[in-house]
């Protein structure tokens, strides 16, 4: 079943009612119902194409948070082949939010990590709503420094709401991880490259995204803080979410205007959730633009650029 | 590094020798137990009752922090102001001009360097009273301004943290400066320069989550409130009691995420004492710490 966002209203009236006479063609009724389908559908496509040529930044959050977008474990399942998943932080812990491991991405051996959210309740809860805890994050580190160690470019794919933030996640040091996930990020002497796939929740979230290219999908949102935490904060109002959105500038295009991120990669009409195929396809094929450019750098060249790249984020922002 | 040749150096000695009348009374914001201000003061303030470590403006903590409390402050790289063009209840430009009368700083971190035990020291300290101490792209600006100077002049750099976290009002660029930070360690630790992290009351958010949590010695004041996410949002997330002491310096303490617990009054000393310790090495600094130069 497919779910429908509230400003995609109009689109789920049209379809439902496709699937209304659909059902009534095969119910025998014997009318033509061709002709009637095809100009509901052209106008759902209509709709569609209406509603996301001008999504407000609060409805790309919709989008960014809609449970049937694909997830980290769709893209490595789709994208890569002989994965092979690694576990633990070594420290004593596994945390199942962040997934990762070695595998192929079109013939070239890779290490991935990825925030999974989860897909239905179980899962959810196994990988704990895509929140990582301290070891999540050492894990993370981890897998870097292998990558590292053995010349793998680093492939991540960020789709958290933010570190969790709970009592154990304090207790071992939550701040610390983050802290020291970023650096690891940005000492890896190889290629790595971060896809914002649906919500970039600030510091759980940059802490995997320290890489020479950061590219997000079109709908995707990146940002220092949810909305939602924003408007109460700032506005002191939760009903102000929608005008913190706007504010905060979380948006791809907002975020590529400041030269915070380095490429947008289009999703299918409707969004991701729409066509997940199509949408992980077009972010294979991103990276694999990218991929070539960076591997031929040095160590030393590659971390050097990356470096000047983040430090000259905001040294010349304009309005 | 334009801003490093350009730099004035206003002087700034004896800046906190102001007359306090003898006879001015305060009360403790723990204990509530009356305290005259002269007294208070001179305890650096830290309440002669309790020991409970009240809240210090950035240049009282720079007077004690350096010997005799001389120093010379630098001048920080200019930023664009509101890039973000962000308004909530108020024009985010409106509150930088509230803050920098109110607070005579120009953004929530003063960069200085002078001598502390004799030893040359590069100090930054995180200024609270300035938007609650929090990070935008200027506070990135002076901390990578602190670790170039602390690398010029090859001496340890010491920051003082206490932070809300990020600058919300500058959205993404806040949060960049995580990673940029992070940078401004990293070309510390690969000049094998000295980074001491002392932490304050409160430490929180993209700060305790970047460099605050990245120094050589972890320090911290007795009672300062460390975290990633603060106990409210904890409260609100787990909906469970939370421990005694949770988030405090002793319980990071007890849980293996800092060195050292030190009282206010004992900081100098101990700061001298590291910097003795970690520069008496320099022998071996032509040797390059594995891991670094394989980048």
């Amino acid at each position: 079943m497919r779910q429908y966002l509230d400003f995609e209203k109009p689109v789920a009236e049209l379809e439902n009612k496709i699937a209304e006479l659909r059902q009534m063609a095969q119910g025998g009724e014997g009318i033509n119902i061709a002709d009637e389908i095809a100009k509901l559908s052209d106008k759902a496509d209509k709709q569609l194409r209406t509603a996301y040529a001008k999504l407000t930044p609060s409805q790309k959050v919709q989008v960014a948070r809609h449970p049937q977008r694909p997830q980290a474990l769709d893209y490595i399942r789709e994208l890569l082949t002989d994965y092979m998943p690694l576990s633990g932080d070594r420290l004593g812990h596994e945390d199942k939010a962040i997934v990762g491991g070695l595998a192929r991405f079109r013939g070239t051996a890779v290490v991935v990590i990825g925030t999974q959210r989860g897909t239905e309740m179980e899962s959810r809860l196994e990988h704990n709503f895509g929140m990582p805890r301290p070891e999540g994050y050492r894990k993370a580190q981890r897998l870097v420094k292998l990558a590292g160690r053995f010349g793998l470019p680093i492939l991540t794919f960020v789709d958290t709401s933010g570190a969790w933030p709970g009592i154990d996640a304090e207790a071992r040091g939550q701040s610390e991880a983050i802290a020291r996930s970023t650096d690891t990020f940005l000492r890896a002497p190889v290629p790595v490259i971060a896809t914002i796939i649906g919500e970039g929740g600030s510091g759980g979230a940059v802490a995997l995204a320290a890489g020479d290219r950061v590219l997000m999908l079109e709908h995707s949102i990146y940002s220092v803080i949810s909305p939602e935490g924003a408007a109460s904060i700032l506005w002191r109002d939760p009903k102000q979410a929608g005008a913190a959105a706007e504010a905060l500038k979380i948006t791809a295009q907002d975020l590529e205007r400041l030269k915070l991120i380095d490429g947008i990669i289009p999703e299918p009409l409707g969004g991701a959730q729409r066509k997940p195929q199509t949408a992980i396809t077009s972010v294979g094929d991103a990276i694999a633009a990218e991929l070539p450019a960076l591997t031929v750098l040095e160590p030393a060249a590659l971390v050097r650029q990356r470096r000047e790249k983040f430090l000259a984020m905001g040294r010349d922002a304009q309005h | 590094m334009s801003w490093l040749t350009e730099y004035v150096r206003p002087k700034i000695r004896g800046f906190l020798k102001r007359e306090v009348p003898d006879n001015l009374w305060t009360s403790c914001e723990s204990c509530s137990q009356m305290i005259l201000v002269r007294d208070l003061e001179r305890a650096h303030k830290v309440c002669p009752h309790c020991g409970y470590h009240m809240r210090p403006t950035a240049m009282e903590r720079l007077a004690w922090t350096f010997d005799n409390g001389e120093f010379t402050r630098i001048e920080l790289p200019k930023v664009p102001t509101d890039p973000l063009n962000f308004r909530d209840s108020k024009k985010y430009s409106d509150r930088l001009k509230d803050q920098r009368n109110r607070s005579h700083l120009d953004e929530s971190m003063v960069v200085a360097h002078g001598e502390i035990g004799g030893h040359a020291a590069v100090v930054a300290v995180m200024a609270f009273e300035f938007m609650a101490g929090s990070m935008g792209t200027a506070l990135g600006e002076a901390f990578i301004a602190a670790c170039r100077l602390a690398i010029l002049q090859k001496a340890p750099l010491i920051v003082f943290t206490s932070s809300g976290g990020a600058r919300m009002q500058e959205g993404m660029l806040s949060l960049m400066q995580m990673p940029r930070t992070t940078i401004g360690v990293e070309m510390l630790n690969d000049a094998q320069i000295p980074y001491i992290v002392v932490l304050t009351n409160p430490t929180t958010g993209g700060v305790s989550a970047s460099f605050a949590m990245l120094g050589d010695i972890q320090i911290a004041e007795p009672q300062a409130l460390i975290a990633f996410a603060g106990p409210r949002v904890i409260q609100d997330t787990v909906r469970e009691k939370l421990p005694e002491g949770f988030q405090r310096a002793e319980y990071l303490l007890e849980h293996g995420m800092i060195d050292r617990v030190v009282k206010r009054g004992d900081l100098p000393r101990e700061l001298a004492l590291v910097i003795g310790l970690l520069t008496a090495g320099r022998a071996m600094s032509s040797i390059p710490t594995p891991g670094t130069e394989a980048a």
